[in-house]
């Protein structure tokens, strides 16, 4: 019998192969198990971890399952009301134009009752990162529907599914974003693979890249999530049915960068 | 003696704004008070004091770009007249919860709904009994003059920022519009950043490495934390009321009536006040300048020798509600007030004392 391994050597620095960024707090997330922004927020904290641009960033939170964000981020954090988070990132980054500004918002907030907010803010070209989780449904208040959710999808308001003759149709705000003038990079990523993660992180760290560039231009991450309690699924089984009907309708990608649009964003 | 200047009172506040080293002015125009952003945008103090002038896209927009700036410690602003306040009020009461400095100006036209654009004093109710939801108030200003209009946007800011409490200066159309000699303080530079972070620790700047980081939030899930935070409301705004009541008390020596009224009826209200003295009715006139606080304790103590009280607002009757409230029930206190945008005039509001003499 081989000789037990005491824990305690095993705990070193040399064996360490992941932990935890330390722009995440200590505070337990309290995202469902299997929802995608426990992942999202950790690779937001990363991307600025790595940039070394901590004490330069201000985040702001949104209203939706993601309000305690600034419980879990260790970095100076504002709370927005329900959509209004683009105006005060607007707010502060033109008092404060060299420090990095990014909004974390999910598509209740962004793309209902904050339309006015996200386009308003993109078509100023306000040099601010906005990062927008898209899981098609209103989780923290019980699953009801989003302005995402997709045509005939069952939620707590539209239980026969979404109608869209009488519901209107699931909205696709980050093309719409992409064709402002003052948007800079816009791209819809997910976080459901560790493929997808790196390239995500990726896609983050290159936005708050480009605002230290001093260049005007809004910076658009949609990041296409699950919502397995509210899809009244397990995680594996939201992560299989996101790719094979979410993604359909919100294809994966860069839509734009650099200012140039890199598809053709108006669906016939 | 400072720069002489014969302005508006919307020309005055903007000016005011740029010498009281604002950092960011975000509005959206409305009539009666659009003067304040066309005046800065021509102003275009980016280029001087380093102040940004912003249009937004909505109220809604404008109130939330103040947050964000307040809660970074900024000196922001915005202006509006009743229907974009009125879709502010949800951001104000955020910024109430998040105890946020800044300064909102209202220039009230005729309401509810559209209402009319000429002026009036039917948004007291909103200002300083809520407006938004939740148990909050605003420090509340009501400048009577252009030269209050420069002279209390400088003032707001101070209580605003010795509090960390929101400030509202209720303006109104008359006040906005009419041109009147100024004399307009120096200027103040703009607080640097250094200076910010000394005395905002609060403020959102950017953490330090080492250092917790900052919230600025108004929500609080447990109960018990969300009372002992309105209790801790409710202590400064005890502070407040002891320390921070003004007003201005015109022939109240004597006087055994006494009208109060603020803004522009107290102007009418001073002539009704000589009008009645000439005819031997010893009149006096209490003008608040604070509205929260209110000057109670002021009232009380003309309670005491007057034998009347008689509210002049342009609105169907709301301060006179807390005129109420300080006397007691001691001696009469009643209304008298014309609507809808018209104006009193000091012959009207003479005789509205007169009946309320006589009907005694």
């Amino acid at each position: 019998m081989a000789e037990e391994n005491n824990v305690n050597d095993i705990i070193k620095e040399e064996n360490c192969v992941f932990k935890k960024t330390r722009l995440l707090t200590d505070k337990p997330l309290s995202f469902c198990p299997g929802c995608g922004h426990g992942v999202i927020h950790r690779i937001t904290a990363e991307a600025i971890e790595e940039l070394g641009i901590e004490e330069e960033t201000i985040g702001i939170a949104p209203v939706g399952c993601a309000v305690l964000a600034y419980e879990f981020f260790d970095i100076d954090m504002q709370e927005a009301a329900h959509g209004r988070a683009p105006a005060l990132a607007t707010g502060i980054k033109r008092v404060y134009p060299n420090k990095y500004v990014f909004t974390y918002q999910g598509d209740g907030d962004l793309a209902a009752i904050g339309t006015a907010e996200t386009i308003h803010s993109c078509n100023r070209g306000e040099n601010i990162l906005i990062i927008f989780v898209n899981n098609g449904i209103y989780g923290m208040t019980g699953g009801q529907m989003a302005p995402t959710t997709l045509e005939g999808a069952k939620t707590a308001t539209c239980p026969y599914g979404r109608d869209t003759s009488t519901m209107g149709y699931p909205l696709r705000i980050t093309e719409i974003i992409s064709q402002l003038p003052g948007v800079r990079f816009v791209t819809r990523q997910s976080v459901h693979t560790p493929a997808a993660v790196r390239k995500a992180k990726a896609a983050i760290k290159k936005a708050f890249q480009y605002q230290s560039e001093g260049k005007q231009g809004t910076c658009f991450i949609e990041i296409v999530s699950n919502c397995n309690s509210g899809w009244k699924m397990t995680p594996s089984q939201a992560n299989k049915w996101m790719e094979e009907n979410t993604f359909k309708y919100y294809e994966p990608g860069d839509i734009k960068d650099d200012f140039k649009l890199l598809k053709d964003v108006v669906k016939k | 003696m400072g720069e002489l200047r014969l302005m508006k009172g919307n020309e005055a506040l903007a000016e005011a704004a740029i010498r009281a080293g604002v950092d960011a002015y975000y509005g959206y125009p409305i009539t009666p008070q659009s003067e304040v952003m066309e005046y800065l945008m021509a102003a275009n103090p980016i280029k001087t004091t380093g102040m940004v002038v912003l249009q937004a896209e909505s109220e809604v927009a404008s109130i939330n770009m103040v947050y964000g700036a307040a809660g970074a410690g900024k000196m922001a602003m915005t202006s509006s007249s009743s229907p974009g306040i009125s879709l502010m009020q949800e951001g104000i009461s955020y910024i109430a919860g998040a105890e946020l400095p800044c300064v909102t100006v209202n220039v009230v036209r005729g309401g509810p709904g559209l209402g009319t654009i000429q002026p009036s004093q039917a948004d007291y109710f909103q200002t300083v009994k809520g407006g938004g939801h939740g148990d909050y108030h605003l420090i509340t200003l009501a400048p009577a003059s252009v030269q209050e209009m420069a002279d209390f946007l400088k003032l707001a800011f101070e209580l605003a920022f010795k509090y960390r409490n929101p400030a509202m200066i209720l303006s109104d159309g008359v006040i906005g519009q009419m041109m009147e000699k100024v004399e307009l303080f120096d200027p103040i530079p703009r607080r640097t950043d250094e200076f910010i972070k000394e005395t905002c620790p609060w403020a959102t700047t950017g953490r330090k490495k080492g250092t917790p980081h900052r919230i600025i939030t108004s929500l609080n899930l447990v109960a018990s934390v969300q009372e002992a935070f309105n209790k801790k409301l409710v202590d400064k705004y005890t502070k407040i009321k002891e320390n921070e009541v003004r007003c201005e008390l015109i022939n109240c020596d004597d006087a055994e009536y006494i009208i109060v009224a603020y803004g522009s009826s107290a102007r009418t209200s001073m002539k009704a006040v000589d009008l009645a003295r000439a005819k031997g009715i010893k009149a006096g006139l209490l003008r608040p300048q604070t509205l929260w606080p209110f000057p109670e304790k002021q009232i009380q103590q003309l309670a005491k020798t007057a034998k009347g009280f008689l509210s002049v607002e342009m609105s169907a009757g709301q301060m006179v509600e807390d005129v109420k409230l300080a006397v007691n029930g001691t001696v009469p206190v009643e209304h008298f007030g014309r609507m809808g945008g018209m104006i009193a005039s000091p012959g009207e509001i003479l005789q509205a004392l007169e009946n309320f003499i006589n009907k005694k």
